[in-house]
């Protein structure tokens, strides 16, 4: 390993072992507060707050009151500071809790931080150590609670926390879509002992049993039997070794099968049975194994025996015992089965090692924020900077975390060797703007998964869609760069982000699993959390100002074009227009070469290169048959890019819809992602357009067309996960209509998604891969009508 | 009814369990007709009490002037290891069993591994029986019948404290429902609601064998009387983490006392610690970890099934009052006195009992 290396200039260095700058792993610590430890028996983990400043793009319209000329742009765009909130977690081995509280302490602005919050059996342990080097007061929490409230945090606000594990499977991990109605649920804490908690509410919880045949008693009963001292090396001892030389099978006791209660011959009648009557030596990876399958089948039973007890089915396993080892996983999710026929599936987390550390965190905020609150009733005071992280939804950063489970050793040996951060693992928490709840209108919200493909289970697809986004680095740094004109460093930073996502691509590609399921959404979200990371807010905010602006020129032309048409052929030519509109996207590689090269390519010339009828997925017919009856209630429409996709394509739709007495509700980002419209674009636009428009005109001021925002900054749709204020309008104004429109929207996502209601989703396919795939070519036209089945 | 000898043979994964009727009320016509070969074996197993270098004529439990079939006379029971098998099957060949035109009742999982020895080394057919059917048989009688006017049945009294815990009878004549727990090498756990209408509940491969098989590779022992008696001169705390070693006390948010183990073998996470017990230790650790899960595993099914009272049997408890009492008060404490720990005293013998029964009173 390398020599030792700096940090910062504190002039700590850390263990020799450690070769990346620390401020990779520590980060935003200038601007940290609030600080929570979770020590165990063998790893440190580290909670903090922080604020992080970030530059956003904002528009705002200039004041139209004066005289317009031709060349002034439509509104103004400026980066600004903002400043959002980040909660960091570091995960490390108790060896480095020194060196690390030193460089903590070292890097430390924030006077205000006067208590940790510490849990875990080795606060206790490290209590001096802690105050003497953070200067702090320890106030120790309750682990069972903290480490409950880590559990409802994270299965809440990570979609794909939880997962089942399926050994030799492609892919092992099955990740589980959750949702916002997490309750109930048991879970089977495997530390040294089991304790077995039902979770019912977030306050209410209860011990309902445990067993002292945990985690301890293998580590223990293990050292004993073969010698080997470390928790992990026997883990490594028992995935060699064959348990049945030691443990007495039914078929040693029948001779095969008890075949009357179903019983195989294979099955462990007695455990460690056979070294009772014989004389002979035992290896240790036999009995390794026996102790394991021994304990894992015991927790397992009881764990059953307790969910069926309680009528639960949904059953997460964590602890030390677990954590990521793939030997437990499995003994426990085989147990399980077995146990109760394949009726309850054995759940894991993705981030069960910081359980403990997020709740410490969480009881500090939330006396943090009753003690603000009382503060500012007596004060008046208005500065709650970070109140009560339960009132909020939160978002794993993939930019700053550093995916699953990569601490543990037998797991992703490749990526050990590979990064430098070996001893450290990152989760990253972004504090999200709004509130995010279900789609009222899911048919069926447990069952809901927005995304069309897995990229963990296609391998094919996997290949392709991480090669794609590879070759696509390259513009996207271009055009990373060339947004930022005026500054002098975005070439360094568009080459770091360069570096990251691609160490990202990297990491995927030898672990699909590292964020949850793969999917092309999640691919694009990482993309755009490394270009927040390096401050490239919103890349494409002049080029989707210049398209607004061409494209608010032809709006009236376009209108009256649709207009002289008769009802029939009208309904299809806005159609063809919303089609067309949504060929200009700069997210399709092809398209973006085009619009590159070729800034002519017009709407019309758009329409010219549709396919004909009929297109790939065509239910137009049956679209036409219902507009012939009776106007929708209300229409709730996702809208996809700026430009012409907005403005000639699904304007003009809503026009129509307006007219036929149906209201219109635009859902469109809360923040920047690639050239999709934003909510603060969209209201500017909304305006001019109504300005020349008296329907939208009138449709605003009556209240019949409403912009709202979808709580999302991606360029898909997570309809599990969208702004609060969007759901109560969507029940309040009874929608009977949802429109989605784009590949990201409705293709990547959504494809399969089953409604209450009748919905549209529409995209033009531009990308050929995906094209053939769908069995068509480039620029095949989805349009997906569908109503409920009665 | 079936000629003599009478036998009743349950051959387990550890322990061949045999029960024989001596009839004590041969005529002298019946003496005279009495083939040789009979009259050898009713004295060869009456007259000695132990067989061979391992097999044990378990004396106290002698059932005296019993009627059975109208037939009067003593029920021995008789115990030898499982792998001591094909001695027996020899004997029994030597011995021209074939001869008899008896019928081996035999059940246990050895009666069908063992059945072409039995055939094809002793000319013996077996008729094998189910041993959950055996098992729930043999306990209806044997109670039934009482032990030497004495009750068969019984429970410990006070069992939450150690001075007052007494061993009392108890009246088992209205059986039903009825969790009964059957500790062999492994575990079964059935719940009986008639005479013949029973399920097995579940199981766990924690059992006597696990027991013996630990404390084997654990202190070098080699017999289960060898590994009790260390057991029971053994402290189990210091192998064990209790719950007071990690919170000072009782961990009061959660109801548990701070004498409760934590963690089993916790203790011996730590190479200090693993250096400082002794062999009497592991054993008596080992006894309490078996013992205790068996416990709360019992007292889940007992609460899924909704029934109050558990019988425990099965030759884990054999001279084993310490894993009695300690299941004794397991159910007693954690279900805040509302489930009842009953033993038996003819503890292994059950399955035996019920294939001697079939025997006689086919179904």
């Amino acid at each position: 390993m390398a020599a030792c290396s700096r940090i910062g200039g504190g002039g700590h260095s850390m263990d020799k072992s450690i070769t990346l700058p620390p401020d990779e792993i520590f980060r935003n610590l200038e601007n940290a507060k609030r600080f929570a430890i979770d020590i165990g028996g063998s790893l440190t983990k580290l909670a903090y707050y922080s604020t992080v400043q970030h530059k956003v793009a904002k528009v705002r319209s200039f004041d139209h009151t004066g005289k317009e000329t031709e060349d002034e742009p439509l509104y103004e765009i400026s980066v600004q500071e903002e400043i959002t909130a980040r909660l960091h977690f570091i995960k490390f081995e108790n060896a480095y809790i020194e060196t690390c509280l030193d460089f903590v302490k070292d890097h430390l602005v924030n006077t205000e931080t006067k208590v940790i919050k510490a849990t875990g059996g080795g606060a206790h342990k490290f209590k001096d150590l802690l105050e003497k080097k953070l200067k702090l007061k320890v106030d120790k929490e309750d682990e069972m609670s903290c480490l409950i409230k880590g559990c409802n945090f994270v299965l809440k606000n990570i979609p794909h926390e939880a997962f089942v594990y399926v050994k030799h499977a492609e892919p092992e991990f099955r990740f589980q879509t959750t949702h916002p109605d997490i309750f109930p649920y048991l879970l089977i804490n495997i530390g040294s002992g089991v304790s077995i908690v039902k979770v019912e509410s977030e306050d209410k919880f209860e011990r309902i049993g445990g067993s002292s045949i945990g985690g301890g008693t293998f580590w223990g009963l293990g050292a004993l039997l073969t010698k080997t001292k470390r928790f992990d090396e026997l883990l490594q001892l028992a995935s060699r070794g064959q348990h049945t030389s030691v443990d007495m099978l039914v078929k040693d006791i029948y001779g095969g099968a008890y075949g009357s209660l179903g019983l195989t011959g294979d099955l462990i009648a007695s455990s460690f049975g056979k070294s009772a009557t014989a004389d002979k030596e035992f290896s240790k990876e036999d009995m390794a194994k026996s102790l394991l399958h021994m304990i894992s089948n015991d927790i397992g039973q009881l764990a059953c025996l307790y969910a069926k007890l309680h009528n639960l089915s949904r059953v997460y396993f964590g602890g030390f015992f677990i954590r990521g080892h793939p030997v437990t996983m499995h003994t426990i999710t085989y147990s399980i089965n077995f146990f109760t026929k394949g009726e309850v599936q054995a759940l894991f987390l993705r981030h069960e090692g910081y359980l403990g550390a997020i709740g410490a965190f969480l009881k500090g905020a939330e006396e943090d924020s009753k003690f603000e609150l009382q503060g500012r009733r007596l004060r008046s005071v208005v500065s709650v900077p970070g109140a009560d992280p339960n009132q909020y939804s939160w978002g794993e950063n993939y930019a700053g975390s550093s995916g699953l489970m990569s601490v543990s050793p037998d797991m992703f040996p490749m990526q050990r060797t590979r990064s430098g951060t070996l001893q450290f693992d990152m989760l990253e928490m972004d504090r999200l703007e709004r509130q995010l709840v279900n789609l009222p209108l899911l048919l069926d919200s447990s069952s809901y998964i927005p995304d069309t493909m897995d990229l963990t289970e296609d391998a094919m697809a996997r290949e392709y869609w991480l090669s794609c986004f590879e070759e696509a680095l390259d513009g996207v740094v271009k055009r990373a760069v060339a947004s930022q004109p005026d500054l002098q460093d975005a070439r360094e930073r568009a080459e770091k982000f360069r570096l990251k996502y691609r160490h990202k691509l990297q990491t995927l590609r030898h672990q699909p699993c590292a964020y949850g399921s793969l999917t092309v959404r999640s691919l694009l979200d990482t993309r755009e959390h490394c270009l927040n990371e390096f401050n490239f807010p919103d890349p494409y905010s002049q080029i989707k100002q210049r398209e607004n602006d061409l494209a608010l020129r032809y709006f009236q032309k376009v209108v009256r074009s649709v207009e002289m048409l008769n009802w029939e052929d009208r309904q299809f030519a806005l159609v063809k227009g919303l089609l067309a509109g949504n060929m200009f996207d700069w997210g399709a590689k092809a398209v973006s070469d085009v619009l590159e090269t070729d800034p002519a390519f017009g709407f019309d010339e758009a329409k010219r290169q549709l396919q004909e009828r009929p297109w790939l997925v065509d239910s137009y017919s049956k679209w036409i048959e219902r507009l012939k009856g009776p106007p929708h209630k209300c229409a709730l429409f996702f809208v996809d890019n700026s430009g012409i996709d907005i403005i000639l394509g699904v304007f003009p739709l809503v026009r129509e819809l307006l007219c036929r007495g149906t209201e219109v509700v635009l859902a469109s980002n809360s923040g920047p992602a690639l050239n999709d419209v934003t909510y603060n674009e969209l209201q500017i636009l909304t305006e001019r357009i109504a300005a020349m428009d008296s329907v939208i005109h009138s449709g605003i001021t009556k209240e019949r067309l409403i912009l709202v925002q979808s709580g999302s900054s991606s360029p898909c749709l997570d309809l599990s996960r969208l702004d609060k204020g969007l759901a109560t309008l969507v029940r309040e104004r009874h929608t009977d209509l949802v429109v989605i429109e784009g590949m990201g929207r409705a293709i990547h996502t959504n494809y399969y998604a089953v409604l209450r209601c009748e919905s549209l989703k529409l995209a033009v396919i531009k990308n050929s891969w995906l094209a053939e795939r769908l069995g068509g070519k480039i620029y095949s036209v989805v349009f997906k009508y569908e109503q409920p089945s009665k | 009814m079936s000629a003599f000898p009478w036998f009743g043979m349950d051959i387990g994964g550890t322990l061949v369990k045999l029960v024989y009727f001596e009839p004590k009320d041969i005529t002298a016509e019946e003496e005279q007709e009495e083939v040789e070969n009979l009259k050898s074996i009713r004295k060869y197993l009456t007259s000695n009490v132990a067989y061979g270098s391992t097999g044990i004529r378990d004396v106290h439990l002698e059932l005296k002037d019993l009627t059975l079939c109208g037939r009067k006379g003593n029920l021995h029971f008789i115990r030898f290891p499982t792998q001591d098998m094909s001695a027996f099957i020899q004997m029994g060949r030597d011995k021209h069993f074939s001869s008899l035109h008896t019928t081996l009742c035999a059940t246990g999982g050895g009666a069908y591994k063992f059945e072409p020895d039995f055939r094809e080394m002793a000319d013996l057919q077996l008729l094998k029986l189910d041993e959950l059917d055996c098992l729930i048989k043999g306990v209806l009688y044997i109670d039934s019948v009482k032990f030497n006017g004495h009750s068969e049945c019984y429970y410990f009294e006070n069992p939450t404290d150690p001075v007052q815990c007494q061993k009392k009878p108890y009246n088992l004549e209205n059986p039903y429902p009825l969790l009964l727990v059957n500790i062999g090498s492994g575990v079964s756990i059935l719940a009986v609601y008639s005479k013949d209408n029973y399920k097995r509940v579940t199981g766990t491969s924690l059992g006597g064998g696990t027991f013996l098989g630990l404390c084997c590779l654990l202190t070098g022992c080699s017999t289960f009387e060898e590994a009790l008696e260390m057991a029971t001169r053994g402290e189990s705390t210091t192998v064990d983490k209790l719950v007071r070693d990690i919170y000072g006390g009782d961990y009061e948010r959660f109801g548990l006392p701070g004498w409760a183990v934590a963690s089993s073998f916790g203790n011996m996470m730590c190479k200090e610690k693993r250096e400082s017990i002794c062999k009497e230790d592991l054993a008596r650790a080992t006894l309490v970890t078996i013992t205790n899960n068996i416990g709360s595993i019992t007292r889940m099914c007992a609460l899924n099934e909704n029934i109050d009272r558990v019988v425990f049997v099965g030759n884990f408890l054999r001279i084993n009052t310490l894993s009695m009492k300690l299941l004794a008060y397991a159910m007693d404490y954690w279900s805040k006195g509302q489930l009842k720990a009953l033993f038996l005293e003819h503890e292994g013998y059950f399955g035996s009992v019920g294939a001697l029964l079939e025997l006689l009173n086919p179904t």
